[in-house]
């Protein structure tokens, strides 16, 4: 019997429970008043019946799963079991409604649990991204060591088809693609830095009201835009542009260079900078400024000298966010970034990232045990640890800035 | 004196760098759009060559059954092929003939097909119908390809330019709205693809992503609002968690996807169920975040009178805060939604990522999504996928647009409501 | 007397001193046995025991700080709202200790209502507003008997002739005075036995002051009546009873009429003239 059927059948038992627990509180009131209004008295019921035979069919279908595959034949059984512990529960509840019965505390209780096992899912999900990873990452490494990973020069993790293949042994040395990460990140923040900066400062501290109610929502739509359209503006566009630009300087520029997708990474993420900086900025309290000015320093100087010292720390972990936003950026780069393991610094090359090498190994069929898969979930790992420790230390660090002023 | 002059140079300096800054991000953003919309505004026009197709009973129907499931073996080919000969008598041999059927779409024989079946009483007759352009003749007629060139620098060699140029003379070629763009899925062929399949599949994610991410996200946002216990560890640490993984790299969430969706749960590869539980992992921080943000702007005065008339918490929370707070909510989920559906790396590492040409069906069919498929075309170098590519993102930018002002919308009306 | 000495004099006498006046009533529907408050470290409320009597309209007075309001939200439990406040003694309703542990808040504000300083109407219509007490508690059996409530509730609360027209209206959109008669409506429509009103009038005008005035002196008819306020020409209008409250000491109670014209301490005194407040 299909377990969608069961719980379909427990669904309505569960509905005529509560229409059921309404028409006995309702009879009640008719003499005297309830200590919880009727809809409580027909949920309870509801709830009470179907939760013991969900719950059951639950710990059937994890046993079948995963320990007693035979259980599969007696799925009528369960049916039947599940049926009559739902009368059973449904039973002795409803001998319990009393004009006294407090039916609405054991509802509110069962609310309270649900949002409580809600909240507890955010641990869960850290929890399992960590499990998962470092699982998979765990089988890589009993096949390729930790240090060969974390300090080999050379990535090309194709590996041999056959056993007596020649000369196709995988290598995974992942320095180049920490590299190519860490030059795109570099170039992506020498644009969005200055500029998010700049324009958050221009936005805050000179712009008219009216110039912000425009320029503002501008600048956000910059941030809604969807990373595969940025990645395909610098197929299209910039790519081509530096190329030309390249030539006609007599540099040659390949044609899925570093700079093109560190470039729109770095127009991606200046409203990400200076949304930031413009909230930082903002909790500078007025009087700091007002002190400033009032001594005779211009607007200018009061910016660089007063303001952003003060907000100093509120930038710092804004920027320290953004670089964790373009290291895990992905679509950009591998639209526009190459795929080939570079180990160099010169922006005009092809160079690859941790991003693009996960969806290289994963993207089209693999064999889920190949060392090769595994290998993307090592690199997940890396990439996940490193986010996680920027992001912890930018979000302590503005949190920090944040009580300063507050 | 000189002293101050240049401070003030300084000043009027400081303030250029600013006004430089705001005025390149809005260049570059201009930018953006100007070139994908000229790229890209041609393909909502796709073009026509009207054949005069005569439905042979010979060909179609011999025994006269009037039988469509025999009918429906015929060799709808011929009839396009007849055609188009009959409307160029003069080329002869057989690889002539055969460039010359290439200039009609290999769609054409389908909707000749799909036009018998709905008027099987037109076996026998003639009729004029508008069949699609092959890819190369469409880029021609919308000036992408151009005639000017030397022949061996185009994809239309000179005789097949001359071809169509008659067509343009007897008025027999021509540009209508491109209903296929938008009633159809992936093909390998650019002027008979569309994007209804990559829609309906991010139709399906979203759905599976609001059911779960929704109803969880508030519920987290409401324990720790208004009933986690203040100034507790364990809160604290849920409360880091939550906003680290808002900052988490969005592959990350397809590593978790493939190793415990589908590698320990078994969930079907390619599917919008997983692709939806994907994205909603990535949402959900959204969500509970901006949540809590307007729960909290709540005037702790309501649930107060609440409580005073005798609610429970619960009742004076669900009833008088949840409500209240709503529109908030909403611009969060809303703004969540916006970013899952433009989002695609998660999706590429849970295999959301293949040619597929049928329009799911169902949540675990395999399907891509709008922003996928417009990775999948720019992977295409031909000219008429260039157009379709920049055309999607178009009609996703849409979506985002629509989307981000209904919540800029509802975050006004909160906070009209909050006074 | 400076004013640094009558501080010092001031503690020295709250300190060694106890509630002066007769504390106890005849009739009492709620007996207050020795409450301490808490806010973390900090003491709010002072050992304060006091009856309060049926039909009644107790007005508790006192300099702004003094815990007046910290004590009035004892009688309904609503300080378990505020998560470092801790409550100890004892305070019997119909001779059940409500600070006991195990007493349902629920049906507890249902019997003590409360009408809070600024006016707080749900953002709901006028009808929802009313309207939404019986059905919690489900006072109502159908909509007709809800009307019933609904309607009485409003006119006792003086509104219904203002409102009969709107009450579709939001609550939000009446004015000032009438919102906080909304409220006292949206209180008396679960037949409470107590209410406790927090400085009802202070965000009010003076011609919606003396309307809410009005409306407390016939709501005694019904109803016991505790109210909070730094008026004191309005406890001397609308009391019988008054208590005069002190940093967190329940300094002296006794007929509204004797404490303002011949009050027996010092510090009442003082207050009275208006030599601190």
């Amino acid at each position: 019997m299909n377990i969608t059927i069961i719980l379909i059948i427990i669904g309505l038992l569960g509905i005529s429970a509560y229409y059921t627990g309404l028409r006995k509180s309702l009879t009640l009131r008719e003499d005297k008043l309830l200590h919880s209004t009727p809809i409580y008295h027909g949920a309870i019921l509801a709830i009470n019946s179907s939760l013991a035979s969900i719950l059951l069919v639950i710990v059937w279908v994890l046993f079948e799963k995963n320990i007693f595959p035979e259980l599969l034949a007696f799925r009528n059984i369960l049916f039947i079991i599940s049926i009559f512990i739902f009368f059973l529960t449904a039973f002795f509840t409803f001998k319990k409604i009393k004009n006294k019965f407090k039916a609405r505390d054991k509802v509110e209780k069962i609310i309270e649990l649900f949002l409580l096992v809600c909240s507890s899912l955010a641990i869960l999900i850290t929890v399992g991204i960590f499990l998962s990873v470092i699982f998979e990452s765990n089988r890589f490494f009993e096949s390729i060591p930790l240090t060969e990973f974390l300090f080999g020069t050379h990535w090309s993790p194709q590996m041999p088809i056959r056993e007596d293949q020649a000369g196709s042994t995988g290598a995974f040395g992942a320095v180049p693609l920490f590299t190519g990460t860490f030059l795109i990140a570099f170039i992506a923040m020498c644009i969005a830095g200055p500029i998010g900066l700049m324009s958050a400062i221009f936005l805050s501290e000179y712009a008219s009201k009216s110039v912000r109610d425009i320029v503002k929502p501008l600048t956000e739509i910059l941030a809604g835009i969807p990373t595969v359209v940025y990645g395909f503006f610098a197929v299209i566009v910039v790519a081509p542009f530096i190329r030309n630009t390249g030539n006609y300087f007599g540099i040659e520029v390949a044609s899925e260079s570093a700079l093109a997708a560190g470039l729109v990474m770095g127009v991606m993420i200046i409203p990400f900078v200076s949304s930031i900086s413009d909230d930082v900025i903002n909790a500078v309290p007025q009087n700091l400024k007002n002190g400033s000015l009032g001594v005779g320093a211009t607007k200018s100087e009061t910016i660089k000298l007063v303001i952003i010292p003060a907000a100093l720390p509120g930038i710092i972990g804004g920027l320290l966010l953004a670089v964790s936003r373009a290291i895990g950026e992905t679509m950009i780069v591998v639209m526009a970034a190459g795929m080939s393991a570079n180990l160099t610094a010169n922006p005009f090359e092809a160079v690859t990232t941790v991003t693009v090498q996960i969806v290289v190994l994963l993207v089209g069929d693999q064999e889920f045990d190949s060392p090769k898969t595994l290998a993307a979930f090592a690199l997940g790992l890396v990439l996940f640890i490193m986010t996680l420790i920027l992001n912890y230390i930018a979000l302590h660090i503005v949190r920090k800035y944040r009580e300063q002023y507050e | 004196m000189n002293n101050l002059k240049s401070r003030l140079a300084k000043e009027k300096r400081f303030r250029l760098y600013g006004v430089a800054s705001i005025t390149l991000a809005l260049f570059l953003l201009s930018l953006l759009f100007v070139s994908i919309f000229s790229q890209g505004y041609t393909a909502f026009q796709e073009t026509k060559i009207q054949l005069n197709i005569n439905f042979s009973e010979e060909i179609l129907d011999p025994n006269k059954t009037k039988d469509w499931e025999i009918i429906k073996k015929s060799n709808f080919s011929l009839l396009v092929k007849n055609s188009v000969n009959e409307l160029f008598p003069n080329v002869s041999g057989r690889s002539n003939k055969r460039k010359l059927k290439k200039i009609i779409s290999s769609s054409a024989e389908y909707q000749l097909r799909d036009y018998v079946k709905n008027n099987i009483n037109t076996i026998g007759k003639s009729k004029k119908i508008w069949v699609l352009a092959d890819d190369d003749v469409d880029m021609l007629i919308k000036g992408h390809i151009n005639r000017i060139l030397p022949e061996d620098e185009r994809r239309i060699d000179n005789e097949e330019l001359k071809w169509i140029e008659f067509l343009e003379s007897k008025n027999l070629i021509d540009k209508f709205f491109n209903k296929t763009f938008f009633t159809s899925g992936d093909s390998s062929e650019s002027e008979q693809s569309g994007i209804l399949g990559a829609f309906i599949g991010s139709l399906f994610a979203l759905s599976i992503t609001l059911i779960l991410s929704f109803p969880i996200g508030i519920a987290t946002a409401i324990y720790m609002e208004e009933f986690a216990p203040k100034n507790n560890k364990l809160i604290d640490f849920v409360e880091v968690n939550i906003n680290n993984l808002a900052a988490v790299p969005s592959i990350i969430f397809g590593l978790l996807g493939l190793a415990i969706f589908l590698n320990f749960f078994e969930l079907p590869r390619s599917a919008p169920l997983v692709g939806g539980m994907v994205l909603s992992l990535m949402t959900l921080p959204t969500i509970i975040i901006s949540s809590r943000v307007s729960l909290k702007s709540v005037p702790p005065s309501i649930k107060e009178g609440a409580l005073g008339v005798g609610a429970s918490k619960i009742q004076a929370v669900f009833h008088h805060v949840v409500p209240v707070a709503m529109p908030g909510i909403l611009t969060g989920t809303i703004i969540g939604m916006a970013r899952a559906l433009g989002e695609s790396a998660p999706l590429l590492v849970i295999g959301m990522v293949a040619f597929i040409v049928d329009i799911p069906q169902s949540v675990t069919d395999p399907a891509t999504a709008l922003p996928i498929q417009i990775y999948l075309w720019s992977d295409t170098p031909e000219r008429g996928f260039v157009e379709r590519t920049s055309a999607a993102i178009m009609v996703l930018l849409v979506f985002l647009i629509f989307m981000n002002s209904l919540a800029v919308y509802l975050r006004k009306k909160f906070e009209k409501d909050i006074g | 007397m400076n004013n640094d000495d009558l501080i010092k004099e001031t503690e020295f006498q709250i300190n060694n001193s106890e509630t002066v006046g007769n504390i106890h009533v005849e009739d009492p529907r709620i007996i207050v046995k020795n409450i301490n408050v808490r806010y973390g470290e900090k003491l709010a409320i002072n050992n304060v025991s006091i009856d309060i009597g049926k039909n009644e309209v107790l007005a508790m007075i006192g300099p702004s700080g003094c815990g007046k309001s910290t004590f009035l939200r004892c009688l309904n439990r609503m300080n378990d709202t505020i998560e470092s406040c801790v409550v100890d003694g004892e305070l019997y309703l119909d001779n059940e200790n409500i600070l006991d542990e195990k007493t349902d808040v629920v049906p507890l504000r249902a019997k003590v209502g409360m009408v809070f300083q600024k006016p707080n109407p749900f953002p709901k219509s006028i009808y929802e507003n009313v309207a939404y007490g019986p059905k919690i508690h489900g006072l109502a059996k159908n909509k007709i008997e809800l009307d019933e409530i609904v309607f009485n509730s409003l006119e006792k609360a003086g509104l219904f002739n203002e409102v009969k027209d709107r009450l579709d209206a939001p609550g939000t959109s009446l004015s000032g005075g009438q919102q906080q008669r909304l409220c006292i409506a949206r209180t008396i429509a679960v037949s409470p036995e107590v209410i406790l009103m927090d400085e009802p009038c202070s965000a009010l005008d003076p011609i919606a002051t003396a309307k809410v005035e009005e409306l407390i002196y016939e709501l005694k008819e019904n109803f016991t009546i505790v109210i909070v306020t730094h008026a004191m020409q309005q406890a001397a209008r609308v009391s019988q009873r008054t208590a005069y409250f002190h940093l967190g000491n329940l300094v002296e109670v006794g007929p509204t009429q004797k404490i303002f014209t011949t009050p027996q301490h010092k510090l009442t005194e003082s207050y009275i003239t208006g030599r601190f407040g």
